[in-house]
């Protein structure tokens, strides 16, 4: 998305994400007849899955609050269809026991087929983890030095405690594999989580599809600081200081958002926010362009910036490794309140959520996870937005799902198109974020058109 | 401004520009070989033709209020004698020290803050926001003098500039200059060794190719470039992969980001996986004056100095 929002030499990371919240999601039209046809599978998401394993407290009032009035929750999701939402909702005591936790909407191969719960519980998370396992390898096997295979695994075990083999490999290709190469790819492990996890967080809170990390000028925020490091701060020190400056940005443009939100819209919806984000946004970021104009040799280094860049370091890693723990677990333990969330403001708090809170809480983690993320890696597009709906497609709309699968497909997915970003032009390097959109946005197509819709 | 940057910052954009709907205007200096001085008259006589990268201009009489946007322009006027007819340069223009430095941009040229100079020649790098055109309204000629892709181009401006100022003498000798003192410098440089080098543009890292003004200056020394590895398509001024060039292990490492990014040889020691390569520890990281690394006016001499210095040095 860094890429795709930087249309002219202005670095408008405002005018892309601008346009998500206010446009029609894309998804509105197809959702009506489909989903109603599979049974269940739009509203189900919202009672169903998480009714399988505990029947909490909160959850077994769900039925006969969300029963009589569906419609505040159909009204303010956009691309909700109130005939899919309506009718297992109508019912819930039957829907809780047969519907979704008994047989659900799962997709293999292009064909629609209900596979029993469990399978769908089981297989997605073992599937994520193979391919993230798969793509971690091939990313460490690969790249612009030519290392023998064998003696890149040797390497890596020899790392392992208790183990000490000789690998062969000489001491600064060791030094390349271990301080260059592992390095990068844990960094793209974390980074494509963290987006990916923000992104599905923020599309909960929001409950809007088109929702992504940057929506509330995280992406802005640490742009202005960045460019402010590069131009104001000299020499080495704007060089180390661009980490710090990201994430601070990050953070800041948040809360700039939050605050005016709040003060803007007393007791208003999600969209006040948004819009308090939009304009944010296009604010720092004008400041930005202005900056940017007093120092125009350093153009190029906030453009790379901008373009992402995920050479890490073991220290940028254990830099931000205390905020990846804090914001994904916060976020992941989240995924039973999202779900209330998702019926409505109404409904969940009269399910006794404070729907207020859970939605602060939420949007401070994946706010942190964002900053996290921007700061070791610059603006990387499309992971946020994408991959939690491609999770959505394959294994269903729980956020008690999607979270953490998002969390692990943002990662293969970040793995994958930086082994492209690095090897295709090998020993040049494409911009991440350009490889993010070119090879993200065929396979989202892809997989929209070999399943079928699920809500946000 | 250091146009070299700016044209990686334009390749950038470029990139940026496809990646969204193809609408970035391209304004990397394109290859030009349209420059040559097409004046034959000797020093001072006018009206004098000269064919610039914006097609043939023509100046009635000898300029006495020229404006250089250009700081490669700036240090070749005051290199060739036309220094007193110079009434302002560009806020990039720093060299040398007595140009009349104002707060005029090169890269966004502001065509009324330009003509308060009551110009009668402006010297651009580029024809930005269709400067060229509205300073022609005023009838004040321009010459477009882009970055230059070889030897022979970057002459060809020098001479250009001669001709047009009525200082055609000075600019041969200038050239001719330059020319024997880069011969002899190649011809003094020990080429048996077949030293491979990396020039660092930027620390994320971007490097330059053997076929850009940059990369010719080191092929004067028999050097090889590692950036030559990158395929054509990764363009003049390729993103090498840190990875690549631990492995590469150049035998000298030039940095034309010492000045502004504060790099030398104790901040790539720190990089990871940089730390044992054989440039660093023997010492042969050569920090270069990125002004001097990224214009294309007499003072390539010097960088060449500079590179036949460390040549010297890491053969001897």
């Amino acid at each position: 998305m860094g890429v795709l929002r930087v249309p002219t030499p202005e670095p408008g990371p405002a005018a892309e994400p601008a346009a998500g919240p206010v446009t029609e999601p894309v998804s509105g039209p197809a959702a009506g007849p489909e989903s109603g046809s599979v049974g269940g599978s739009a509203a189900g998401r919202a009672t169903g899955p998480a009714s399988g394993s505990e029947p909490g407290p909160t959850l077994a009032v769900t039925g006969s609050t969300a029963g009589p009035d569906p419609d505040p929750a159909t009204g303010s999701v956009p691309g909700r269809v109130p005939d899919a939402a309506v009718e297992p909702v109508a019912s819930p005591g039957t829907e809780r026991d047969s519907g979704p936790a008994s047989g659900t909407l799962f997709a293999a191969g292009g064909g629609v087929a209900i596979v029993p719960g469990w399978r769908r519980r089981v297989v997605p998370p073992l599937v994520a983890a193979l391919v993230l396992a798969a793509a971690m390898t091939a990313g460490l096997l690969v790249g612009a030095a030519d290392m023998p295979v064998g003696g890149v695994l040797l390497t890596l075990l020899d790392r392992l405690p208790l183990v000490s083999v000789d690998s062969g490999l000489s001491p600064v290709e060791q030094a390349l594999l271990l301080e260059l190469r592992l390095p990068r790819v844990l960094t793209a492990v974390v980074v494509g989580g963290l987006l990916a996890v923000a992104g599905a967080g923020y599309q909960g809170v929001f409950r809007n599809p088109l929702a992504d990390p940057y929506l509330l000028g995280a992406a802005a925020g640490a742009g202005l600081t960045v460019t402010l490091a590069v131009v104001f701060l000299p020499g080495e020190t704007g060089v180390v200081a661009v980490p710090v400056a990201a994430f601070a940005g990050a953070i800041g443009g948040v809360f700039l958002a939050y605050a005016l939100g709040r003060t803007a819209g007393q007791g208003g919806g999600t969209a006040t926010l948004v819009l308090a984000g939009v304009a944010v946004m296009s604010f720092l970021t004008a400041i930005q362009t202005f900056v940017q104009q007093l120092d125009v040799e350093e153009l190029e280094r906030v453009y790379a910036w901008i373009l992402g860049d995920l050479g890490g370091s073991w220290e940028q890693l254990a830099m931000i490794a205390p905020y990846t723990i804090v914001s994904v677990g916060v976020m992941v333990l989240h995924g039973r309140l999202l779900d209330v969330l998702s019926v409505g403001d109404e409904e969940a708090a009269g399910l006794g959520v404070n729907v207020a809170r859970v939605r602060l809480v939420v949007l401070a983690a994946a706010s942190l996870a964002t900053a996290a993320a921007v700061a070791v890696s610059g603006l990387i597009g499309f992971v946020g937005v994408v991959v939690p709906h491609v999770v959505r497609r394959l294994a269903g709309g729980s956020y008690r799902v999607v979270l953490p699968l998002s969390l692990v497909g943002g990662a293969a997915f970040l793995v994958v198109a930086d082994l492209v970003a690095r090897t295709v032009l090998a020993p040049a390097e494409l911009p991440i974020g350009v490889v993010t959109a070119f090879v993200g946005a065929p396979f989202f197509v892809a997989v929209l058109r070999a399943t079928r819709p699920v809500e946000t | 401004m250091r146009p070299v940057r700016l044209a990686l910052a334009s390749v950038l954009l470029g990139v940026l520009g496809l990646a969204a709907c193809g609408q970035a205007q391209d304004s990397a200096p394109a290859p030009s070989s349209a420059p040559s001085a097409a004046a034959a008259s000797p020093s001072g006589a006018f009206p004098v033709t000269v064919q610039a990268a914006n097609g043939a201009v023509t100046i009635a009489a000898r300029p006495e209020r020229i404006v250089s946007l250009s700081p490669t322009a700036t240090e070749t006027l005051f290199a060739i004698g036309a220094g007193p007819q110079v009434v302002a340069v560009d806020e990039r223009s720093n060299f040398p020290a007595e140009a009349p430095k104002t707060s005029l941009s090169g890269f966004k040229p502001n065509v009324e803050a330009i003509a308060e100079h009551r110009p009668d020649l402006v010297v651009i790098t580029d024809d930005v926001g269709g400067i060229v055109a509205e300073l022609g309204k005023l009838q004040v000629p321009v010459l477009v003098e882009p970055s230059a892709t070889d030897f022979d181009d970057a002459y060809d401006q020098i001479t250009d500039l001669g001709a047009a100022t009525g200082n055609a003498d000075r600019a041969r000798q200038v050239v001719d200059g330059m020319k024997q003192e880069l011969d002899r410098l190649a011809a003094e440089a020990p080429k048996d060794k077949k030293l491979s080098f990396y020039h660092e543009l930027d620390t994320t890292p971007y490097s330059v190719t053997s076929d850009t003004f940059i990369g010719r200056i080191y092929g004067l020394f028999g050097l090889v470039n590692i950036a030559d590895e990158a395929p054509d398509t990764a363009g003049g001024y390729p993103k090498l992969s840190a990875e690549f060039v631990a492995k590469a292990d150049p035998d000298l490492i030039f940095l034309a980001t010492a000045k502004c990014c504060g790099q030398n040889r104790d901040t790539l020691a720190k990089r990871p996986g940089w730390s044992g390569l054989s440039a660093i520890k023997n010492d042969r990281v050569i920090g270069l004056d990125d002004d001097i690394a990224s214009r294309w006016g007499p003072r390539v001499v010097d960088f060449a100095k500079t590179v036949g210095e460390a040549v010297r040095k890491a053969s001897g």
